[in-house]
C-alpha cells in the first residue's frame, strides 16, 4: 500500500483527486452497507437509490464550489459552465430538495422508523466522509505537500505506535494500544515529520499551489515558493546552543508547522481510531469490510485520517493562507458600481496611510 | 461482505439489552401496530402508544383562565377555541417582536432554536431510554454551544467588521475564529470518545448521530434565518408569513371544501386545501410584499453604526424595492385595459417565494408527521396548548428559510461589500496594490472615475 501511495503521488494532482473521490465513494458504500445490515433494511429498495442520490448531490455541490474557485477563467469561457456556476447553489439545493421530497413520498406505513434511521445514517455518513474528502482536496490545491505530509504523519504514527507497543508495551504482544506505544509514536512522528518536510520543501513540485493554466489547458505546479518554503536562520535558545555547539540553524518555516501537524496526528488523531473502534464494537462488526486482505476495509485504514484533514484545512485557513487575490477581484467586479467606488476610496485611503501609494497620485486624484 | 459477529467470550454479553431494543423496534414495524392509524385524531387527548410512554398529550398545559372560560363547551369545540386563541396570540406576538427591531428578532430566533433542539433531543432520550447517560446531556448541549459559537462568529465578523477591528480581544477571536471553533468541537469529540461506556456503545453512538442530525437541521436553518434577516427584515417577515398563511389557508380550504386526501402520511390534508392554499398564499404574499416594500425599516439591510454603537436600518433602497413599470402581456392588456402596471420587482420575487412555500414547504410538514409517527409521538412537546411544541409550529419553516437564503444568494444579492473590503485589508501590500490598480482601470473604463490626469500614470 505504501508503494502504491508513492506511485500515485508521482502521477500528479488530477490522479490524486480521482483517487480521493474513489476512496470516498468506497467508504460511503461500506458505512451504508453496515447500516443496511444493522437495520435489516435490505427490503427498502428505494433507500439505496436515495442514499446514492444524496451522495451525488453533495459531491456535485462541493465539486462545483471547488471548480468555481480554482478554474474561474475556464468556467467564464464556456457558456453552459458559466450558467451552472452562477446558479450553482440554487441548482444544488434544488437537487437536494428533490431527494428530500422523494424520501417523504417514499415513506411506507410499516417502516417509518427504519426509513428515518437510514435517512439519519446517510446524512451523518455524508457529513463525516464527504466533507472530509473535500477538505483533503482543498488542502491538495494549496500544494501537494499539504496533502502528503499530514497523511504520512498519520501513517507513520500508526506504524510507530504499533512497533513501540510491540517492543516496549506491557500488554500482550500486538494486542492493544499502550501508553508506551502512544508516547513513542508521538516523538518518532515529530522527528519523521521534520525530516519529511525538510526533504519535500526543496521541490517546487510539492510546494506550489496547483493551478490551471488557461493557455495550455492543463495543470501546472510552477511558482515562486512562498516564504514558508524558504530556508531561514533561526537562533537556537542558549540551552540548545551549549548542547549542540551551533548558534543558528537553517530551517524551513514549514518544518515548524510540521511539528504542529505531527503533534496533532499523534495526540488527537488516535481519537478518530478510537471512535471507529467504538463504532465497530457498538455494531458488533470486526472490520468495516473485507476489501484489503489482512487489513479490513478502506475505512479501517482511513479512520485516523478524518480529523487530520479537517485540522490541516483549518490550520491553513487560520495561520497560513490569506484570502485569494483573484477571488477578491472576482467579487469586486461583481459588485455594483457605487459599492466598487466606495471600496476603491477606502482602499486608496488605506494604502495612502501605509505610504504605499505615491503622493503624486493622491494629489492628482483629489 | 460484512461479518456480524458476536463478541466472543468476555463474560456475559451485556449488549444483548441493546440488541433487544433494536429488535423491538424492528418488530414493531413488522407488526404494523394499530397506533399508526390513530396518529392524527384531533379530539383525542389520550395517547395510543402501547410500547413507549412517549405521549406528551396527556399533560394538559392549558392555562386555568381559558379552561374556566370554555367550561361549558363540548370538548371538540373547546379544542378549536383553544387553538384559535393561541393562534391569535402567536400572531400578535409575531407582530410585537417585529416592532421591537432586529436585535429582539435575533434573540427570539435563538430562543426558538434552543427550544427546538431541546425538544428533539428529549425525544431521542425517550426513544433510547438513555436518561441514565448523564454525560450525554452535557455533550449535546456542549455541541449546540460550539456550533452556535461558530455560526455567530462568522455572522458577527461579517457584519460588524468595524466594531471587531476596534477591540483587541475581538480581533484576536475573529482572526483565529475557525481554529478556535474547531478546537472546541474537537474537545467535545474527544470527550465523547472517552465517555464511551462498555455496555452502552450503541446507545451512545445513536445519541451522537441524533445530536448531529438535529444540529444540522435546526441550527443551520436558524442561522440562515438570521442571515436573511440581516439582508433586510422583509426577507424574514415575508417568508415566515407566507408559510403561516399557507398553513391557515390550507386548513380553512380543507375544512370547507376538503374531500380528496393528499397523502397517506397526513390523512387530514386534502388536495382542495393544498390548491386553495397555494392560490391564496400567492395573492397574500403579493399584497404583503407590496405593502412592506414601501418602508425603509423593512427593506434596508441591517447595518451597525460604529459611531452610535447601535443598529441602523437606513439606506437607499435597492432596485428591487423601487417601483417600476412593467408592460403587461397583450392577453392581460385586453382583459384589464391597462397598458402598464407599477410594481415593485420584489413583488415578483414574492410570487416565487409563495409558490415554494405552498408547494414544497408542506413536505417539511410531512417529514415531521412521518417523524412523529415513526417514533409514536403525538406532538413534539406540550409547550403551546392545543398546538403542541415549538417544533410543531416550525416544521414547515425548515425548507423555507434555506430556500430564501439560496434564492437571495443566487438571484438577488451580490457579494457583501464590507466582507470584500475585509478580505482586501488582509492581503499582502503588493497584492493590495495590484488590486487597486486593476480596480482603478476598471472604474475608469466604466467612466465612474475621472480619466487619469496626464502626470499620474
Amino acid at each position: 500500500m505504501i508503494s502504491f501511495f508513492f506511485f500515485i503521488i508521482y502521477l500528479g494532482p488530477m490522479v490524486l483527486m480521482m483517487i480521493v473521490l474513489c476512496v470516498q465513494i468506497k467508504c460511503f458504500q461500506e458505512i451504508i452497507t453496515i447500516g443496511y445490515s444493522v437495520y435489516h433494511s435490505y427490503d427498502l429498495p428505494w433507500f439505496r437509490t436515495l442514499s446514492w442520490y444524496f451522495l451525488l448531490c453533495v459531491n456535485y455541490f462541493f465539486y462545483g464550489e471547488t471548480v468555481t474557485d480554482y478554474f474561474f477563467t475556464l468556467v467564464q469561457r464556456e457558456e453552459p459552465l458559466r450558467i451552472l456556476s452562477k446558479y450553482h447553489r440554487f441548482i444544488s439545493f434544488a437537487l437536494y430538495l428533490t431527494g428530500f421530497c422523494m424520501f417523504v413520498l417514499s415513506l411506507v406505513k410499516k417502516h417509518y422508523r427504519l426509513q428515518f434511521y437510514m435517512f439519519g445514517w446517510t446524512h451523518v455518513t455524508l457529513l463525516i466522509v464527504v466533507t472530509q474528502s473535500h477538505l483533503i482536496i482543498h488542502n491538495l490545491f494549496e500544494g501537494m505537500i499539504w496533502f502528503i505530509v499530514p497523511i504520512s504523519c498519520v501513517i507513520c504514527n500508526d506504524i510507530m505506535a504499533y512497533m513501540f507497543g510491540f517492543f516496549f508495551g506491557k500488554s500482550p504482544k500486538g494486542c492493544c494500544k499502550t501508553w508506551e506505544g502512544f508516547i513513542g509514536g508521538f516523538f518518532s512522528t515529530i522527528v519523521f515529520g521534520i525530516m519529511l518536510s525538510y526533504v519535500m520543501a526543496g521541490y517546487r513540485y510539492f510546494v506550489c499551489p496547483v493551478e490551471f493554466n488557461n493557455d495550455s489547458n492543463s495543470f501546472q505546479v510552477d511558482c515562486e515558493p512562498s516564504e514558508l518554503f524558504q530556508l531561514q536562520d533561526y537562533f537556537l535558545p542558549s540551552m540548545l546552543e551549549s548542547v549542540t555547539g551551533w548558534t543558528t540553524v537553517r530551517l524551513y518555516p514549514f518544518q515548524i508547522h510540521s511539528i504542529a501537524l505531527s503533534s496533532f496526528a499523534s495526540i488527537v488523531g488516535p481519537f478518530g481510531g478510537f471512535f471507529a473502534s467504538g463504532f465497530k464494537r457498538a455494531f458488533k462488526i470486526k472490520d468495516f469490510a473485507n476489501t484489503i486482505p489482512g487489513h479490513g476495509g478502506i475505512m479501517d485504514r482511513f479512520d485516523c485520517q478524518y480529523l487530520m484533514a479537517t485540522f490541516v484545512n483549518v490550520y491553513i485557513a487560520s495561520f497560513i493562507r490569506g484570502p485569494n487575490p483573484t477571488k477578491v477581484i472576482q467579487q469586486l467586479l461583481a459588485l455594483r458600481p457605487d459599492q466598487q467606488l466606495y471600496i476603491f476610496n477606502s482602499l486608496k485611503a488605506h494604502l495612502t496611510e501605509k505610504d504605499l501609494l505615491p503622493a503624486l497620485e493622491e494629489a492628482a486624484a483629489a | 461482505m460484512t461479518e456480524l459477529r458476536k463478541r466472543g467470550g468476555g463474560g456475559a454479553d451485556p449488549d444483548s439489552a441493546d440488541n433487544i431494543s433494536d429488535k423491538e423496534a424492528d418488530g414493531d414495524d413488522r407488526l404494523g401496530l394499530a397506533g399508526d392509524a390513530e396518529g392524527e385524531c384531533d379530539g383525542d387527548s389520550k395517547a395510543d402508544t402501547p410500547d413507549y410512554p412517549l405521549s406528551t398529550a396527556d399533560t394538559d398545559n392549558t392555562p386555568e383562565c381559558l379552561n374556566k372560560a370554555l367550561e361549558g363547551l363540548p370538548p371538540r369545540w373547546k379544542n378549536y377555541w383553544i387553538r384559535g386563541v393561541l393562534s391569535l396570540a402567536m400572531i400578535s406576538g409575531f407582530f410585537l417582536i417585529i416592532y421591537m427591531g432586529p436585535i429582539a428578532l435575533i434573540l427570539v430566533v435563538m430562543s426558538v432554536q434552543i427550544k427546538c433542539f431541546q425538544e428533539i433531543i428529549t425525544i431521542g432520550y425517550r426513544v433510547y431510554h438513555s436518561y441514565d447517560l448523564p454525560w450525554f446531556r452535557t455533550l449535546s448541549w456542549y455541541f449546540l454551544i460550539c456550533v452556535n459559537y461558530f455560526f455567530y462568529g462568522e455572522t458577527v465578523a461579517d457584519y460588524f467588521g468595524a466594531l471587531v477591528q476596534r477591540e483587541e480581544p475581538l480581533q484576536f477571536l475573529a482572526r483565529y475564529h475557525r481554529f478556535i471553533s474547531f478546537a472546541l468541537y474537537l474537545a467535545g469529540f474527544c470527550m465523547f470518545v472517552l465517555s464511551l461506556v462498555k455496555k452502552h456503545y450503541r446507545l451512545q453512538f445513536y445519541m451522537f448521530a441524533w445530536t448531529h442530525v438535529t444540529l444540522l437541521i435546526v441550527v443551520t436553518q436558524s442561522h440562515l434565518v438570521i442571515q436573511n434577516l440581516f439582508e433586510g427584515m422583509i426577507w424574514f417577515i415575508v417568508p415566515i408569513s407566507i408559510v403561516i398563511c399557507n398553513d391557515i389557508m390550507a386548513y380553512l380550504f380543507g375544512f370547507f371544501f376538503g374531500r380528496t386526501p393528499l397523502i397517506k402520511l397526513s390523512p387530514k390534508k386534502t388536495w382542495e386545501g393544498f390548491i386553495g392554499g397555494f392560490f391564496a398564499t400567492v395573492v397574500f404574499g403579493f399584497i404583503l410584499a407590496y405593502l412592506l416594500s414601501q418602508f425603509q425599516c423593512f427593506v434596508c439591510p441591517v447595518g451597525f453604526n460604529s459611531e452610535s454603537n447601535s443598529f441602523t436600518v437606513e439606506c437607499e433602497p435597492s432596485d428591487i424595492f423601487v417601483m417600476q413599470e412593467y408592460t403587461l402581456p397583450t392577453v392581460l392588456q385586453n382583459t384589464l385595459t391597462w397598458k402598464t402596471v407599477n410594481l415593485y420587482p420584489f413583488a415578483i420575487h414574492s410570487i416565487f417565494l409563495s409558490s415554494f412555500g405552498s408547494l414544497i414547504g408542506p413536505f417539511g410538514g410531512f417529514f415531521a408527521s412521518g417523524f412523529k409517527r415513526a417514533f409514536k409521538i403525538k406532538d413534539f412537546a406540550n409547550t403551546i396548548p392545543g398546538h403542541g411544541g415549538i417544533m410543531d409550529r416550525f416544521d414547515c419553516q425548515y425548507l423555507m428559510a434555506t430556500f430564501t437564503h439560496v434564492y437571495i444568494a443566487s438571484f438577488v444579492r451580490g457579494p457583501n461589500p464590507s466582507k470584500v473590503l475585509q478580505q482586501l485589508l488582509l492581503l499582502q501590500p503588493e497584492q493590495q496594490l495590484g488590486i487597486f490598480h486593476t480596480l482603478q482601470s476598471h472604474l475608469r473604463d466604466k467612466g465612474i472615475l475621472p480619466p487619469a490626469a496626464v502626470q499620474a500614470e
